[in-house]
This record gives structure tokens, sequence and C-alpha cells, in this order.
């Protein structure tokens, strides 16, 4: 048994990854930004699929040092953190000619500078109990870029490289971090999409169907896993095969 | 208590070396054997213990057992 945080947890990718640890017996921190009643929801099937404990914390990461504050919450509340997801994101699509100070800003606080914040925090934790697992969900589009995402993904792109960094420093302390690209994902978002832009993408997918956020979660799971202690600054599509590398 | 005693602590629970060797003369680096994380743990170990913030340009002075106990004096 572990202790986890998976941050945006209440839906979505982090939902499916809250609730595939928790199928492996580890505890949970369930972390989200304004839907608590989902978490909730989220933190009872994770009890019923096998947590001993699941606890719900609210933060809203688009305010600098929030997430300092979640992993300390969580380590409190679990009574220690062995892992630890930086799931939550945001976008505010729009071209870059129209792309307000305030869109850049906001995804990169969210996306890229609570990651900071919370590995800091996570990683002071678990130099001390000397193991430790981080994963960073990026994305496809942090290595391939996409139109109308060009803050999405500098932010994703520099969760790669923030990755490979901070898994060379602690390395020696039984500390993985490992990044997780999901390619196109079964979502919220991807649900409203038209159905002829979901026919462009899947010409893009070799695997010919969209990711199930339970792929992506198998991925993380692994990850966090004894059995991946040799992997390390990795980033590791889910996607279909769209980015071989 | 004693500054000395208290120092000793923080490095046996950091570097996990044996109390006998932590003389005052005793190199963190050369003589207990500490890398560069190992350093920068001690350190946060000593603010911790003591209460006190060392910026980077102090602890890069802290080489030796007697450096660290000097500097805490220092700022009692």
């Amino acid at each position: 048994m572990r202790k986890a945080l998976v941050t945006g947890s209440s839906r979505g990718i982090g939902k499916a990854i809250a609730l595939e640890l928790a199928s492996r017996g580890h505890a949970l921190a369930i972390h989200y930004a304004a839907s608590k009643d989902a978490a909730e929801a989220v933190a009872e099937e994770a009890r019923a699929k096998g947590s001993p404990q699941a606890v719900v914390i609210g933060a809203d990461l688009g305010t600098p040092q929030a997430a300092a504050g979640l992993v300390s919450e969580a380590n409190a509340a679990l009574g220690g953190l062995d892992i630890l997801v930086n799931n939550a994101g945001i976008t505010r699509d729009t071209l870059l000619i129209r792309m307000k100070d305030e869109d850049w800003d906001a995804v990169i606080q969210t996306n890229l500078s609570a990651i900071f914040h919370a590995t800091r925090e996570a990683v002071k934790i678990m130099m001390r109990a000397k193991w430790g697992r981080i994963v960073n969900i990026s994305s496809v589009v942090g290595i391939l870029g996409n139109p109308g995402q060009a803050n999405y993904v500098a932010a994703k792109a520099g969760l790669i490289g923030f990755t490979k960094s901070v898994a060379k420093e602690y390395a020696t302390r039984g500390i993985t971090v490992n990044a997780v690209a999901p390619g196109f994902i079964e979502s919220d978002m991807t649900a409203k999409l038209p159905e002829s832009v979901v026919a462009e993408y899947l010409k893009q997918i070799p695997v010919g169907r969209l990711g199930k956020p339970e792929e992506v979660a198998k991925a993380v799971a692994f990850l966090v896993s004894d059995d991946a202690a040799y992997i390390n600054g990795q980033t590791l599509c889910v996607d279909g095969g769209m980015t071989p590398h | 208590m004693d500054i000395l005693e208290s120092v000793k602590e923080v490095i046996v629970e950091k570097l996990g070396v044996e109390a006998e060797k932590i003389t005052p003369e005793a190199r963190f680096i050369e003589d207990l054997g500490a890398d560069s994380l190992d350093t920068v743990e001690l350190i946060m170990g000593l603010e911790d213990k003591f209460g006190l913030e060392i910026s980077d340009e102090e602890a890069e002075k802290i080489r030796t057992v007697q450096d660290a106990i000097s500097f805490i004096q220092s700022k009692q």
C-alpha cells in the first residue's frame, strides 16, 4: 500500500488514474478545483475498489503556491506521500495572434508552475522516505505541436523537460519522475467535438480509435509501481501509435 | 541542548554515519562521504532543527562540522 495524490481527479483521466490506483490498494488524496461532489463520489468509488483511505482536497491551482499547500495537506491527511500524479490541467485554446496575456498566464500557471510547486514539496517528503514516484501528465501535442494551443503545448512540452531534469536530480534517492503523454482520449472535451473533427483525428491514429482514460491510468499505475524502478525521466506516449519515438 | 549534539543528530540522520566519526574537524564531503544532494539535505535539516534560514552563499561555506556549529552560534 502506498499513499498517492492525484491532482484533478474528480473526473476524466485523473479520475481513471485515482480509481486504478485504488484498485491496486493505494491510499488516495483526490484533488478537485471546483467539483467537490464529483470528487466525493470518486472517493466513495475508490474505497469500494479497495482503497484503504480516500480523502478529498480542494485547491485552486491557478493560485501560485496553492499546489504546495495541496501536497502538504495530502501528506498530513494520509500520513505520508509516496506517489504524486500531476494531472490537473486547463485549456484556453485560441490562435496565437488572438491569445490574451491572461490566456497564456493561466495555462502556464496551472499546467506548469503548479507542477513545479507540487513537485518541489513532494520531493522534500519523498527524499526522507528514500522512495517516491512522480508522474506528470503531459500530452502528445507537447511533442507534436497543435494549432490553437500555443500556451497549452508550451506547458506540456515544458513538463517533459522538467521531468527529465528532476528525474536526474533525485534518482539516487529512490525517486523516479516520468511523464505520460496521452493522445486523443475519450473525455468531456472530445465528446463535444463534431463527428467530422473526430474523423480527422482518427486518420492520425494508427490504432483507429480514441483512447480510453483507463488506458492512460494503466500506464500511470505501472510507472508508480516498484516494477518501474529502473524507468526514470521517460515520456510514455499512450496514443494509439501517433508518435513513435 | 548542546549545539554539537544537535548538529550530530542531524548529520547521523541525513548522512547515516556513526556518531563517533563526527568530529568538529570532519569535512562533510571528504570525511563523511556526503554527495551534493546530501549536503543540501543536511543544510535543510539544520534549518529545520535550529529554526533558521541558510542562504546558498552561506551554505557554500559550511564544509566541516565546526563550520556548521560556528554558523549556528553566530545566528543565536
